[in-house]
């Protein structure tokens, strides 16, 4: 996993609640068998007005112009600014593949589905849960001002913008830890193979029906 | 005396290997269910780290989202779908794991043949790379979905790093009407709690309505959990679900099973148990609903209007309204029963079980489909599910009235395959997700029960399946 410690960008405004995974990277780019070339294809639905498949170049579709990742300065967003519920439905880690394939690095949002929220740490993509009053003190800045450029300190937990930290956020211990270091989850879990193995013999005991 | 623990806190408690000053803990996994869509980047970097799989045993994998509900005396058309399901095929044979394969009649939805195999058992911890993995809470265990990097970890070590959710009681008190099904009820749910209200949390069933479910019943109500935004839906167990369990395939026999039946019995909520949050609803208050929007916490039932945005207070909950209405092609104000459709859908892992084709049934039974329907369609949640349909003679019953009768799979709930909707096509579906696009590019998803679906089908437009009954 890449490691993450701090990130500056320009911040993209997606302001709907409950941004799926579907909508993220609709369902036939998930018949590929690799973790990586989704980027093209975030937010798919959404970003061309005629249909994409897998075998359909890019290159000849006709582009949205009103949706916010294809307008400038945004297409050149590294963070992205959500409501709630960000990226609940369908457990489709190739949501977060694609987010981080376009070159994204940190959601903010008010809240997190479970499962994407998880699966965002796996592959160096940080979630930013933040007061749903100043997510929205956010958007206003950035209709502002767009273009506008954040940063994050992912040691100190802090969101800054410029020149001025505007707030911190939480994250398990663990989860920063890990992320920081750019750690391999299954390693770490793998250094403890010996109480793996022996809470297996104690259930082989007391629920042998499981074995 | 111990502490009084919830459901949760006890499959919790036995599941966890070790925990991190922070809480985090070493979560032991006791089955886990594959598919071909979420599993071969995580083979690919198992292999890639020169890793095996820590218990083969523990694994059933089947093919569902990506094959053909048609003739499959062809095999799969789509050269993309056809590689991803042979790269399930040749994974399983070289890592040495049970596969339904497509020619197998157990074949079917992940979430349908774990339980029908007997391969999901009461106290379990039951994890797939789907969310609808909460399903198989409906037992008693602790079943929850999770990312192909979590695929990944659990294949080589048996185990997930989690964080433990706090404990909510949904209770459905009292007795439901006639003909309101599982279904409504956790429609019912959602629409009370909101798509994010069980985010955190994980969620049990309880009162005398969950309780008077069958296991079917209850497995369609878990399955929706995580549309509340719970990872895990779970009931407690009790003689439903004993005599579920017993002589399925995967299921202990003799002593073994006594030894199993004492300790799951042990698996509910004790008194005074704390939780988190308590939600109570009325049984009798829920009637048939219907979705209206693009998120399933956009329902209201048979008799109501669609909802108008000007009445919400919340700015980015109106806009979302707004946008939905857009999406969707309604306009506030429209009474729900006279929204025509073009297609009707009843499958996928909430509803495609024998009892719900029974209750599809039923309403079809010696009607026809009418005619502004383009395509009404059954999908049987499995191999084993079409085959008891067939031999109760459902399968007829479907096809008198002008029903196509499908091979299983996880077809039109998500369309991966060649089962879709056509943009502005509206559809009656008994499945779990009305998002944008989700049934095909532009496709407009109404969420119902399977009675309600084969209302629609059979008039045109959404009505009450209580009445046609």
């Amino acid at each position: 996993m890449q490691a993450f410690t701090q990130h500056t960008g320009i911040v993209a405004p997606m302001d709907r609640p409950n941004v799926d995974t579907d909508a993220i990277i609709p369902k036939q780019f998930l018949k590929s068998i690799k973790r990586s070339g989704f980027g093209p294809n975030a937010f798919d639905d959404w970003r061309y007005l005629d249909e994409g498949g897998p075998d359909i170049d890019n290159a000849g579709r006709r582009i949205n112009p009103d949706f916010i990742l294809n307008q400038p300065p945004f297409d050149k967003a590294t963070i992205l600014l959500a409501r709630e519920n960000f990226g609940c439905g369908s457990s489709r880690e190739h949501a977060v593949w694609a987010l981080d394939d376009f070159g994204f690095r940190v959601v903010i949002a008010p809240s997190f589905a479970d499962i994407f929220y998880n699966n965002s740490f796996k592959n160096g993509l940080l979630p930013i849960v933040l007061d749903a009053d100043v997510v929205d003190e956010l958007f206003k800045r950035i209709a502002e001002k767009p273009g506008l450029e954040i940063s994050i300190d992912l040691e100190a937990q802090t969101v800054s913008c410029e020149g001025e930290e505007i707030a911190s956020f939480e994250i398990d211990a663990f989860r920063k830890h890990n992320m920081l270091n750019g750690l391999d989850d299954i390693a770490l879990t793998l250094q403890h193979a010996d109480e793996i193995k022996a809470y297996e013999e104690k259930r082989k005991q007391s629920a042998p029906w499981l074995f | 005396m111990s502490k009084a623990k919830t459901l949760y806190d006890k499959l919790w408690d036995d599941h966890v290997v070790r925990s991190e000053d922070d809480g985090t803990a070493l979560l032991y996994i006791d089955r886990h269910l594959v598919h071909e869509v979420t599993s071969p980047q995580a083979f690919e970097g198992l292999r890639l780290a020169g890793r095996k799989p820590w218990r083969s045993s523990s694994i059933v994998a089947v093919p569902d989202h990506n094959v053909p509900t048609t003739d499959r005396s062809q095999g799969i058309t789509d050269p993309v779908a056809k590689l991803q399901v042979e790269t399930l095929d040749s994974n399983c044979k070289a890592f040495g794991l049970t596969e339904f394969t497509m020619s197998d009649v157990r074949q079917g939805i992940v979430h349908v043949i774990g339980p029908e195999q007997g391969a999901t058992l009461p106290g379990m911890t039951v994890v797939c790379g789907d969310s609808h993995t909460s399903t198989h809470g409906a037992f008693g265990a602790l079943a929850f979905g999770i990312g192909t990097s979590e695929v990944e970890h659990v294949l080589a070590t048996q185990c997930l790093m989690q964080n433990k959710s706090k404990n909510m009681l949904v209770s459905v008190d009292g007795e439901v009407g006639v003909g309101v099904t599982a279904k409504d009820i956790v429609l019912a749910i959602i629409g009370k709690l909101g798509t994010a209200g069980g985010t955190g949390y994980a969620i049990e069933f309880g009162g005398d309505a969950i309780r008077a479910l069958s296991i079917e019943g209850r497995m369609t109500v878990c399955n929706m959990a995580i549309e509340a935004g719970a990872r895990a839906g779970m009931v407690a167990v009790d003689d439903t679900t004993i005599d579920y369990v017993k002589g399925r395939p995967y299921s202990p026999t003799g002593e073994t099973l006594e030894k199993a039946v004492a300790y799951w019995s042990t698996l509910h909520s004790d008194d005074g148990a704390h939780f988190d949050e308590v939600i109570h609803i009325n049984a009798a208050d829920i009637k048939p609903q219907v979705t209206w929007g693009t998120s399933p916490e956009m329902v209201v039932d048979i008799e109501s209007r669609v909802p108008n945005p000007d009445d919400e207070s919340d700015r980015v909950k109106a806009d979302g309204m707004r946008k939905a209405l857009a999406y969707m092609g309604l306009e506030a104000g429209t009474p729900i029963s006279e929204i025509a459709v073009d297609k009707v859908f009843i499958g996928s892992c909430t509803n495609s079980r024998i009892e719900d084709l029974r209750d599809a049934a039923k309403i079809a039974e010696g009607k026809k489909v009418a005619d502004n329907i383009k395509l009404a369609m059954v999908v049987p949640g499995s191999g084993l599910v079409k085959k008891q349909a067939e031999e109760e003679g459902l399968d007829k019953i479907f096809i008198e009235a002008g029903f196509e009768w499908r091979e299983p799979g996880c077809s039109m709930c998500l369309a991966m395959n060649a089962d879709r909707l056509e943009a502005g096509e509206r559809c009656a579906s008994t499945s779990n997700r009305n998002f944008e696009g989700r049934q095909g590019q532009g496709g407009r998803t109404h969420l119902v029960s399977p009675a309600m679906a084969a209302a629609a089908a059979i008039k045109g437009h959404f009505a009450d399946a209580t009445e046609l009954n």
